[in-house]
C-alpha cells in the first residue's frame, strides 16, 4: 500500500504545472453559462487542445496523450490548483466519449472525438423529459425508422449546455412495444441545428441559460450516428456509469483547490468556532475524496469494476460541493449574498449536484439495494 | 501508486476477524465490564499471539514494527469485535518507551501480551487502570510509571473502566513528546472506531433484513434505506483517511482520520439504535456493546473540535 507517484507521473505533473502557469487566463473568463462566456471557454478548450492538454488520458490519435488514470488525476489536481477555467466540453468528454470508447465504431470515434477534444464541437446531453426524470426509462421521445436512418420526435429537457452547444446525445424510444420500459431504447447523436430542432434556453436559479428544452419534430439522424445496436441503448448508457465515468465525473482536484481557497478565505476573514469546524471539514472532506478516488483508481487498474460503488462517490461529492460553498458564503458575511464574489457562481452550480446525474435519492437506493443488499421496495 | 491493502494485509484482517468471531467477545466484554478480567486477558493473549502489539514495537525489542498500516488493519478488527481493554493505550505507551532501559524492560513483554499497559496524559484518566499491569503517565514531557490508581469510575461504555493514576512514580523518560503519543493514540482510536462503525452497520443491515412490520421487511422502506446508505457513505470515506494517515503519520492527517472515523461510527450508532427500535435501547442486547463504544471513542484522545483544530493547524492548506 502506497501513495507514491512514479517518476513519469511526477515529470508529467511538473510539465502540466509549468504549462498551466504560462497559459491560464490571469483574469477569470466570463460565466460559461452566457453567450460570450461560452465562446471564451470554447476558445480556451482550443488552447488546451493545441498542446494536448484537453483530454490527456485519451489516445494520441484523438488528441490526447495516452496517459493513465493516475496521471489524469494528477493533471486535474494541477488544473484546478492553477485556477483554470471550467470545462465547457465536460458533458461530451465525461459522458459521451467513454461510451464511444466502449460501444462506438472506429469510424464514429475518428469522426466525433477529435472535434470534441478541441472544443470545435461542444456536446449537450439529452436524457430527461418532462415526464421522465429519475424514472428515465419511462422516456417517450421516439426514433422512427426511415430510409438510411431515424426520425426523432418529442421533447427533452434540462439539457445542460444545450443553449449554446452544437450537438447532443441521448436515448430515444425506437420500439414502442416492449414488455419493459428500459427495452426498445436507442442511443443516438444528433445536430442541435438540424431542421426540426427547436432549442428553448432555460434560466437556472440565477437566470443564466445553463440548460434548455429541446423540441424535436422528425429530426433526421443518419444510421452512422446510432451508438451500438438499436434497442440496446439503456444497457449502453448505463454500462459506463459504474466504471471510469463514475470516477471521472468530478475529479478530486476540483475540491482540493476549493478547500485550499476556502482555507485562504478563512485565514483572511477569521471565523467563530462553528464555522471554523466547517472549514476543517472541507479540508478533511477534500482529502477523503482524493484518497477514496486513488483507492478506487487502484482497484480499477487491477481490473476490478466499480459498479454501484460510484453511487457512494456521487452522493459524497455533490453534498461536499454545496457544504464547501455554503461555508465560504457564511465566512463572507454580508458580502456573501453578492453575485460578484468568487463563490457565488460555484454556489449556484453546486446546488444542482444532488439533482443531476441521478438524484441522490436514486443513488441512496442503489447503495442500499446493491451494496447493502436490502430488498427492493416502493420508491 | 497502489493505495490498496495488499493480499497479506487483507489475509491478516480476515484471520483476526475469524479468531475474534470464534472467541465469543460479547460475553468476554460483559465480564470485563463487571471487573472480571479473566476472559479479557485470555483474549488479550490471543491478540498478542497474532502479533498485534508487536506491530507497534521495534524488532530490536522482539516486535515487528513499527508498522502503522498493519496496526490500523488490526485495530479495525478489534473495533469490529468491540474487544475490551487498554488496546490503544498499550500501543501508545509502546511508542513512547524509547529509552533503552525502559524499552528493554517493557517492550518485549508488551509485544508478547504478558504486560498490559495503560496510559494517562496530563492529569486525565487511564483506561482500565485496574486491569493494567503497568500504568504510565505522561505529564509535562515526563513519562513515569505511576505507583497506583484511584477507584474505577464508570464510563458510558461499561467496558471502559476509567481510573485516575496516582501522581509521581519512577521517571522513565524526560522530554517525551505529547504529540508523539497523540499520533499513535489517535490513529489506533480512529481504526477502532471505524471497526465499531462497520460492525454496527453490518448488524443493522442484518436486522432490517429480517424484521417484518406492516407485512414487509423494514429494510424495504426508503426512510430506512437512506439512513443506512448515509452510514455506508460516511464509513467508506473514513476508511481511506485512516490508511492515508497510517502511511504519512502526519498529525493533521491522523487528526482528520480520527474526526472522520469517529463521526462516521457515531452517526452509524445513532442510525443503528433508531432502526433497531426499542430492542436496541436495552443493555442486554449485544448491540449496546458497540453503541456505547462509538460514543466513548468520539472523545477519547481528542474530541472532534480538538482534532479539527489540528487539521487546520497547517493553515487549512493540508489535504
Amino acid at each position: 500500500m502506497d501513495l507514491a507517484f512514479t517518476q513519469d507521473e511526477d515529470a508529467f505533473r511538473a510539465e502540466a504545472r509549468a504549462w498551466l502557469a504560462d497559459h491560464v487566463p490571469k483574469v477569470a473568463l466570463p460565466s460559461l453559462e452566457t453567450g460570450s462566456g461560452f465562446a471564451a471557454h470554447r476558445a480556451w478548450e482550443a488552447e488546451l487542445a493545441a498542446e494536448r492538454w484537453s483530454v490527456v488520458n485519451w489516445p494520441v490519435e484523438y488528441g490526447g496523450r495516452g496517459v493513465g488514470l493516475i496521471s489524469w488525476l494528477v493533471f486535474e489536481e494541477e488544473y484546478w490548483a492553477a485556477g483554470a477555467p471550467g470545462r465547457v466540453g465536460q458533458n461530451g468528454i465525461s459522458l459521451l466519449a467513454p461510451t464511444l470508447f466502449d460501444h462506438g465504431t472506429a469510424e464514429q470515434r475518428a469522426r466525433v472525438l477529435p472535434s470534441m477534444a478541441t472544443g470545435e464541437v461542444v456536446w449537450a446531453q439529452a436524457w430527461s423529459e418532462p415526464e421522465a426524470g429519475s424514472d428515465l426509462a419511462s422516456l417517450r421521445s421516439k426514433a422512427v425508422r426511415t430510409d438510411g436512418g431515424w426520425l426523432l420526435s418529442g421533447q427533452k429537457t434540462w439539457s445542460s449546455r444545450a443553449a449554446f452547444a452544437d450537438r447532443a446525445f441521448g436515448l430515444f424510444r425506437s420500439d414502442p412495444d416492449t414488455p419493459k420500459p428500459h427495452q426498445g431504447l436507442t442511443y443516438l447523436m444528433f445536430d442541435l441545428r438540424a431542421p426540426g430542432v427547436r432549442v428553448r434556453p432555460i434560466g437556472r436559479l440565477d437566470g443564466k441559460p445553463a440548460f434548455a428544452e429541446l423540441f424535436l419534430d422528425e429530426v433526421f439522424v443518419p444510421d452512422e450516428d446510432v451508438i451500438g445496436e438499436p434497442g440496446a441503448g439503456w444497457r449502453i448508457a448505463m454500462s459506463t456509469a459504474g466504471n471510469e465515468r463514475g470516477l471521472m465525473l468530478r475529479s478530486p482536484g476540483r475540491f482540493l483547490a476549493g478547500a485550499h481557497r476556502l482555507g485562504e478565505l478563512w485565514q483572511t476573514q477569521g471565523a467563530p468556532e462553528p464555522v471554523r469546524d466547517r472549514v476543517a471539514d472541507a479540508v478533511i472532506g477534500a482529502r477523503a475524496y482524493r484518497l477514496f478516488t486513488y483507492a478506487h483508481a487502484s482497484r480499477f487498474l487491477d481490473g476490478e469494476s466499480l459498479g454501484a460503488e460510484s453511487s457512494l462517490n456521487k452522493v459524497f461529492w455533490s453534498e461536499y460541493d454545496i457544504a464547501l460553498h455554503e461555508t465560504a458564503l457564511d465566512l463572507l458575511g454580508e458580502q456573501g449574498e453578492l453575485t460578484e464574489t468568487d463563490w457565488a457562481e460555484g454556489y449556484v452550480f453546486s446546488l444542482a449536484g444532488p439533482i443531476y446525474a441521478g438524484t441522490n435519492e436514486i443513488q441512496r437506493d442503489i447503495i442500499a439495494e446493491r451494496l447493502l443488499g436490502l430488498p427492493k421496495g416502493r420508491r | 501508486m497502489r493505495f490498496l491493502l495488499d493480499t497479506e494485509q487483507r489475509a491478516f484482517a480476515t484471520s483476526l476477524d475469524a479468531m475474534l468471531t470464534s472467541a465469543d467477545t460479547p460475553s468476554a466484554i460483559r465480564s470485563w465490564s463487571a471487573g472480571d478480567h479473566t476472559r479479557g486477558f485470555d483474549l488479550w493473549g490471543r491478540i498478542a499471539g497474532a502479533g498485534v502489539f508487536a506491530l507497534a514495537i521495534p524488532e530490536a525489542y522482539e516486535g515487528l514494527g513499527p508498522r502503522p498500516v498493519e496496526l490500523a488493519v488490526a485495530f479495525v478488527e478489534l473495533g469490529r469485535h468491540a474487544v475490551p481493554g487498554p488496546l490503544v493505550e498499550t500501543v501508545t505507551a509502546a511508542a513512547l518507551l524509547t529509552e533503552p532501559g525502559p524499552a528493554k524492560r517493557y517492550l518485549p513483554a508488551l509485544a508478547s501480551g504478558e504486560t498490559v499497559a495503560t496510559l494517562a496524559t496530563a492529569g486525565g484518566y487511564a483506561l482500565d487502570g485496574d486491569a493494567a499491569s503497568a500504568l504510565f503517565t505522561l505529564t509535562d514531557g515526563e513519562l513515569r510509571l505511576a505507583p497506583g490508581h484511584g477507584p474505577v469510575r464508570a464510563s458510558l461504555d461499561p467496558a471502559r473502566r476509567l481510573t485516575l493514576p496516582a501522581t509521581g512514580g519512577e521517571l522513565l523518560r524526560a522530554e517525551a513528546h505529547f504529540g508523539e503519543a497523540l499520533t499513535w493514540a489517535r490513529l489506533a482510536t480512529a481504526a477502532q472506531a471505524l471497526g465499531v462503525g462497520l460492525a454496527l452497520l453490518d448488524r443493522t443491515v442484518a436486522y432490517v433484513k429480517q424484521r417484518l412490520q406492516f407485512g414487509v421487511l423494514i429494510g424495504s422502506f426508503q426512510a430506512v434505506k437512506h439512513q443506512l446508505a448515509d452510514a455506508k457513505i460516511a464509513l467508506e470515506f473514513a476508511r481511506p483517511l485512516l490508511f492515508g494517515a497510517a502511511l504519512t503519520l502526519d498529525p493533521a492527517d491522523v487528526a482528520a482520520a480520527k474526526v472522520a472515523a469517529c463521526e462516521a461510527a457515531y452517526t452509524t450508532a445513532r442510525t443503528a439504535l433508531q432502526l433497531h427500535g426499542a430492542i436496541g435501547y436495552t443493555a442486554e442486547y449485544d448491540l449496546s456493546l458497540w453503541l456505547t463504544k462509538a460514543r466513548a471513542l468520539r472523545t477519547a484522545w481528542g474530541g472532534p473540535a480538538e482534532c479539527r483544530e489540528t487539521v487546520l493547524s497547517g493553515g487549512g492548506r493540508r489535504w
